[in-house]
């Protein structure tokens, strides 16, 4: 008899039976509107993938979850529970935008870098202090990541209506940064490939974040660091009683988390609006937490499960648009099940994928090696 | 927890590459341009959606009034994030539709982008000015309206405190509060005013508890008229000065129909007609880019009056309001504008 899964079957097909049977329900939902379950598909896989405008809006919106992935992840990694990626990803725009906005007059190969800098020194702090109650206090890490969000979400509104706002502007957000602070656009790269395209929101950030992916992953696996890490998530004690020094990694581990969280305000506040301005984390900080667990708290799981949920972001608003019937709140249903089948669902296949496993191959378990 | 999953290292790429196959199955064919109609009006909602019971859905009616009087349809969609503005007006504007319909002032930077792409596609923005040849923008007093209602809520209370909940916590909320407590001080000078703000995130428009839980407090305070600028959120106000006996005023829309007798007035923001006669006029080729500034003289703000506060409003207040009103026209009142210097006199 088997006992587990063979590996193909585990990274493969497990998420893809999740993914069918997902857009299954979601299919019924959508024939219970009276829309064609099919021709939503259809409309959803073409405006994600079918054009270079809709393949370049899917990408972006990689590039947010990827981040925001990659700090549950990380965080995960050492047994904590990031749920703050959102308001650390929101402190580092603020970075981002302190630095564009004290110095408009810096060329862009200074300026850009420093805005960076900026934004991962804001974000890295703002996971730190979560971190460093933990380490010290003993104040658990979910509850602290949390209020960390709505102190996030206070101080920005209070800063964008009362300091920073651009002068006689009513929009709760900062006069728009100097030219050089803007992160190249990928347009012109794409163009070169065969692709037509113009003012897709499309930028370096999405290289940003596949090297942010490679980074997590020989961090966690071919670092000392990293094996602090994974030795602190596996068993805290243990880690501890091997001279590990978990106040340091704690808070270390959450510093980076919020670093990574803080890629999304590169993508977001110098990649595309140029400014800062309000909830531009959109809720992209919680997606992330579902994008980590899909991923199964690997980088390479993490960029695959953010592509998948950037097809559903921007398929989703092609669809909203195209079919009046579907409304956005339609469009949410259909992640919500996603997020449910692949995520909190996932173990729901393996039993009987595995009796069947066992059904079809009686002999192999004796002839064959066990995993 | 998953621990035990995390096992499996590059093999992740084989998921990957397996369900992106199965997801590109459905891509069959492409979308086939519709034909070119005479007018094809779209509009585009803010981030509170459709049916926010105040400003987007006064677009919405505004739109569906257009659709019964004339049989021609329009699209509309609700964006999700701010990166879908700029996309959402640009599919509209590369389709063919126009005039498109720009809802609420955070639409201004997207469109002030796409408007200089497509110069002979007609913009409107509710809300907010932006400076473009084919772009009307269409800006509201809401200070004067707010004015107005103030003075009502003055003379109707007997205690002389008065209450004010605004949503979120924004210059045009401030402005808003600003021209209600100069009305309620012209109609009583000692008048007492309590104001709150719901939150400082977009989910203070939506939270009719809290707006409830901010009405109680300030009728236990001793306020029995309370004004609400907070769109959903207000709908908790209402209730809440219903329920214990005390008066409400609406916003955006006629909010005196929700608890009868109970609504003092709404002050009205004419959304509706905005959006309506930006359809009309580009049906009639009679739009025009350029700014429309719509306040008490032009009925774009007025007070609700109808059968459900006509016991409320005695004609002595009702005629105190239209004095007020024909003063702000003349000019003989002025009431400051909270966003002209982000200071209130009172």
């Amino acid at each position: 008899m088997r006992r587990s899964l063979p590996l193909w079957a585990e990274v493969a097909l497990m998420p893809l039976i999740n993914i069918v049977a997902a857009f299954l329900i979601s299919g019924l939902v959508v024939l219970f509107i009276g829309e064609s379950p099919l021709e939503a598909l259809r409309l959803m896989m073409l405006g994600a993938l079918g054009s270079a405008e809709g393949l370049a809006f899917t990408l972006y919106y990689t590039t947010n979850f990827i981040f925001t992935g990659l700090s549950v992840t990380l965080a995960y990694r050492a047994g904590l529970f990031n749920i703050g990626a959102e308001g650390q990803a929101y402190l580092g725009g603020l970075g981002a935008a302190l630095v564009c906005l004290t110095f408009p007059n810096w060329p862009a190969f200074l300026l850009l870098p420093m805005a960076m800098i900026g934004a991962g020194l804001f974000g890295a702090l703002w996971g730190m202090i979560p971190g460093w109650l933990l380490a010290k206090r003993g104040s658990h890490i979910v509850i602290t990541t949390i209020m960390f969000n709505w102190i996030a979400t206070s101080l920005m509104s209070y800063l964008l209506v009362n300091v920073l706002r651009a002068p006689g502007s009513m929009q709760p957000e900062s006069p728009a940064f100097s030219k050089a602070a803007l992160m190249p656009s990928l347009d012109g790269f794409l163009n070169v490939l065969g692709l037509r395209l113009s003012n897709s929101p499309l930028n370096a950030s999405f290289l940003l974040a596949l090297l942010a992916a490679l980074y997590v992953w020989l961090l966690i696996w071919h670092t000392r660091l990293g094996y602090e890490i994974r030795t602190l998530g596996a068993n805290p004690g243990a880690a501890d009683y091997a001279g590990v020094p978990t106040t340091k990694i704690i808070i270390i581990t959450m510093g980076l988390s919020g670093l990574m969280a803080a890629g999304l305000s590169l993508n977001e506040v110098l990649g595309v609006q140029h400014r800062l301005l309000l909830d531009f984390t959109s809720g992209y900080g919680f997606v992330g937490i579902a994008v980590a667990l899909m991923g199964r708290a690997h980088p390479f799981g993490v960029v695959c499960a953010a592509l998948l949920f950037g097809m559903l972001y921007q398929g989703g608003s092609e669809l909203a648009f195209d079919q009046p019937k579907i409304t956005r709140d339609m469009i949410v249903v259909i992640q919500g099940l996603v997020v449910l089948f692949a995520g909190a669902l996932e173990g729901l296949w393996r039993k009987p994928l595995l009796a069947s496993f066992n059904l079809l191959r009686p002999k192999s378990t004796q002839s064959g090696p066990e995993r | 927890m998953m621990n035990q999953h995390v096992r499996q290292t590059p093999a992740h790429f084989m998921a990957c590459a397996a369900s992106a196959l199965v997801l590109g199955l459905g891509i069959l064919g492409l979308g086939t341009l519709s034909a070119k109609a005479e007018v094809k009006p779209a509009i585009i909602y803010d981030l509170g959606g459709k049916f926010d019971k105040s400003f987007n859905e006064g677009a919405y009616r505004g739109a569906e009034k257009f659709t019964a009087e004339t049989g021609i349809a329009y699209r509309d969609f609700e964006i999700q994030n701010d990166a879908q503005r700029e996309q959402g007006l640009r599919r509209f504007a590369r389709d063919g539709f126009s005039p498109i319909v720009a809802v609420g002032f955070s639409q201004a930077s997207a469109l002030e982008k796409v408007a200089a792409e497509f110069p002979n596609t007609q913009f409107t923005i509710i809300d907010m000015v932006v400076d473009k040849p084919n772009v009307q923008s269409i800006v509201f007093q809401e200070h004067e309206g707010s004015f107005i209602v103030g003075l009502l809520a003055a003379r109707a209370s007997k205690s002389g405190k008065v209450g004010f909940v605004g949503g979120m916590d924004i210059p045009l909320i401030r402005k808003f509060a600003c021209g209600y407590v100069q009305g309620v001080k012209y109609g009583k000078a000692s008048a007492e005013i309590f104001q709150n703000m719901t939150g400082t995130t977009g989910a203070a428009w939506a939270d009719p508890v809290k707006g409830a839980e901010l009405a109680k407090s300030q009728i236990e305070r001793g306020a029995d008229v309370i004004f609400h600028a907070a769109g959903g959120t207000g709908l908790g106000v209402l209730r809440a000065a219903a329920d214990a006996g005390k008066l409400g005023i609406g916003v955006d829309s006629n909010q005196n129909g929700l608890f009868p007798g109970k609504v003092l007035t709404s002050m009205l923001k004419q959304v509706d007609v905005a959006t309506y006669k930006s359809f009309a006029d580009s049906k009639a080729g009679t739009w025009k880019a350029g700014v429309q500034v719509l306040g008490l003289k032009d009925k774009g703000l007025g007070y609700a009056m109808d059968d459900n506060n006509k016991a409320l409003v005695s004609p002595e207040m009702k005629s105190a309001a239209d004095q007020a009103v024909s003063d702000i026209i003349s000019g003989k009142i002025v009431v400051h504008d909270y966003m002209s210097d982000n200071k209130c006199p009172n």
